[in-house]
């Protein structure tokens, strides 16, 4: 069993174990029925503490969508355990986990689309509390609403605007106020600002960094972009076909990634200035494409696209081992690569 | 020598609360061979002055102005002219692949249809051609995967595909509206060297419109800054990211997560949101959301230029700049929300 964890921390609140989610891809006709397996998320374990928050990077298709989903049982896993406070979650049935829900919420990417049309902003941000706590006020309900949407830097008085009213950051802002209004003790932002414009994704990742100190939140930020993580996270987990390929503490990851992959990551993020940036354009070293899920690579699952293998690459699966920093890494050659940024 | 040169452009759109204006008097030329930027966040009109210029606005929407490319006023063609125009001389590539291909036809139906209609090439001779251009924007196996569909190409395939297909013709202007945003950042490194490749070693010139400031850093020869419909700033590449003048474009920059610098505590964010295009305040547009603020920002902003072709819209000097236009009283959005639609 794998728990990587950098550094001592207070007790984790959320464990993951060997995590594994399939899905079954049905093709063909009647006749040429043919059944495939596609491994979205493939053994991930880790924990987080209260207060603590962990990136999570990966391209599309490397699972980190499915793994929150996954956490907070909208899928079912295939395989492992999701504990939460000490509780099996992947064993609890659908009215138990919907209590759970209290606890664990999620922000989705699209601000606009997750936001329903037809009602205001207010019911948006009140709906869980009507959900959850029935016989609750509607004073006290009108009361808690506002104060989120001031909480997260609404203006209370446009609690009766509808989405279309707002724009991308705002609905944003809706969107976590909504997740927040049930006071959960952990919170998976999906790619939160990947739909926001540059000016405008600043606000909304120093709005979840204050947020999650505010409340002491467990925060769990997908993104697929290392750079946006870079503010928000202690820890980064990098995420390439279902696998953990490395979970690194922040300050060593943005000096010295260990895995190739996470290197490649870094290379790809735009540098703004010109100069430098067309000094650095080598051949992008990253080259082609995923490869498809359905037809996994032997070995690593990175060698296909990794600069660094060699002939051990294509036969032995690395496993994700600790190294001396408490950083946990998923390749062979981890020790004699310097891939210091 | 000038390509495009766009001059008094304004779009406007009819809707049931009115006239919105969502460009607002844009000047821009393009130099034969060189890349030019337009950088703003949603809602800015850097789409809407582009698709202005091809004639395809949505149906409630006019345009005004010049747009003289090879000195044929663009805004005074009509379609069948323009048809000529665009996929032959002028390229267009939009920002989400998938909707921009036809899921049922093979990439080679899609290429090959373009080439015998604009340069009257055989089928024999538009298939090869179009093995070519996949082969110039790195599919492997090009002559393969041209028989495949869509939907058996990756996200960031598919925008090769399509720059592909916007190269066909040889076009003199590309343009590329949002080409990487919706892509993973791995892609948009390899799109952009693509593109960079081709500004290279093309005499092509190439507009490239984003919301995102340090995507064109590598590839841009001039940028041109938009905020709220209006151009706040434009210059030369080094100009705006080594010596940014205008407010807004200094926050753009100041905004974007970097990873080859320590991090800070924060990111810096401009606060705010841009304005309702429907009811823009008087003065200065970006007023609300700048931290230099002053009293006169409540008049329109005197609009800076150099000799060099840098300027800024903002009361605070240009370095090196005189005062192009003073435009003091200017015109106020309740004036503009009379109109009719031209």
């Amino acid at each position: 069993m794998i728990d990587p964890v950098a550094k001592p921390l207070p007790r984790p609140v959320l464990r993951v174990q060997d995590l594994a989610v399939s899905f079954t891809s049905v093709s063909g006709g009647m006749l040429h029925r043919k059944q495939r397996e596609l491994r979205a998320v493939d053994g991930i374990s880790f924990e987080l503490a209260a207060g603590e928050t962990l990136g999570v990077v990966g391209e599309s298709g490397s699972g980190k969508s499915t793994l929150a989903r996954a956490i907070l049982g909208l899928i079912r896993p295939s395989r492992g355990r999701v504990l939460w406070m000490g509780e099996d979650l992947t064993g609890l049935d659908e009215e138990a986990l919907r209590q759970k829900r209290k606890e664990l919420q999620i922000v989705f990417q699209d601000p606009v689309a997750s936001l329903n049309p037809r009602m205001t902003a207010g019911d948006i941000i009140a709906e869980p509390l009507w959900t959850f706590y029935p016989h609750m006020e509607r004073l006290q309900v009108e009361e808690r609403t506002r104060g989120m949407m001031k909480m997260v830097g609404l203006l209370p008085n446009q609690i009766n605007r509808y989405p279309h009213e707002f724009s991308g950051g705002q609905c944003q802002r809706i969107g976590i106020a909504r997740s927040l209004v049930l006071n959960p003790k952990l919170l998976i932002c999906d790619e939160p600002v990947s739909a926001l414009d540059v000016s405008i994704r600043a606000q909304v990742i120093n709005l979840m960094k204050s947020l999650q100190r505010k409340l002491g939140l467990a925060l769990i930020f997908i993104a697929h972009d290392l750079s946006v993580v870079r503010y928000i996270s202690d820890r980064v987990m990098v995420m390439y076909m279902g696998h953990a390929m490395e979970v690194s503490a922040k300050t060593s990851l943005y000096r010295r990634p260990l895995h190739p992959y996470s290197n490649a990551l870094m290379k790809s993020v735009a540098i703004p200035d010109p100069r430098r940036a067309r000094e650095l354009r080598q051949e992008s070293w990253l080259t082609g494409d995923m490869p498809s899920p359905f037809q996994r690579p032997q070995g690593c699952i990175f060698h296909t696209r990794c600069p660094f293998r060699v002939k051990r690459c294509e036969a032995d699966v690395p496993a994700l081992r600790r190294m001396e920093s408490g950083d946990w890494v998923a390749c062979h050659r981890a020790e004699d690569l310097d891939l210091s940024i | 020598m000038k390509l495009l040169e766009v001059s008094g452009l304004e779009v406007r759109f009819a809707t049931p609360e009115g006239v919105v204006k969502a460009v607002n008097g844009m000047d821009l030329t393009v130099e034969q061979g060189e890349t030019l930027a337009i950088v703003g966040e949603s809602g800015s009109g850097k789409s809407q002055l582009v698709m202005a210029l091809m004639g395809l606005l949505a149906e409630n929407g006019s345009a005004s102005g010049r747009a003289l490319f090879h000195g044929k006023d663009l805004m005074r063609m009509t379609q069948r002219e323009l048809n000529g125009v665009r996929g032959k001389h002028i390229a267009m590539i939009f920002q989400d692949p998938m909707t921009s291909l036809n899921p049922f036809l093979t990439i080679e139906q899609q290429m090959v249809e373009v080439v015998m209609h604009h340069q009257g090439l055989s089928r024999d001779e538009a298939c090869s051609h179009a093995v070519e251009m996949l082969r110039a924007v790195r599919i492997p196996d090009p002559e393969e995967r041209i028989q495949q569909y869509p939907h058996e190409y990756s996200g960031g395939m598919r925008q090769r595909v399509m720059i592909a297909m916007g190269l066909l013709c040889e076009p003199e202007l590309l343009i590329a509206d949002e080409p990487t945003t919706a892509l993973d950042v791995t892609v948009q490194a390899q799109i952009t060297e693509l593109v960079g490749q081709l500004r290279r070693q093309t005499r092509m010139a190439i507009i490239l419109i984003t919301h995102d400031l340090a995507a064109v850093a590598e590839v841009s020869d001039r940028i041109i800054v938009m905020y709220a419909g209006e151009m706040v700033e434009t210059g030369g590449v080094e100009d705006i990211f080594y010596r940014p003048q205008h407010p807004y474009t200094r926050g753009l920059l100041a905004s974007v997560p970097r990873l080859d610098r320590v991090a800070e505590e924060d990111l810096h964010a401009i606060p705010g949101n841009p304005p309702n295009m429907q009811d823009l305040p008087p003065g200065c547009r970006f007023r609300d959301r700048c931290s230099q603020a002053m009293e006169q920002c409540l008049r329109r902003p005197p609009l800076w230029a150099d000799d060099g072709g840098r300027m800024s819209r903002c009361f605070l000097p240009m370095e090196g700049g005189h005062v192009a236009v003073a435009e003091g009283g200017g015109e106020t959005p309740g004036e503009t929300a009379g109109e009719g639609a031209a």
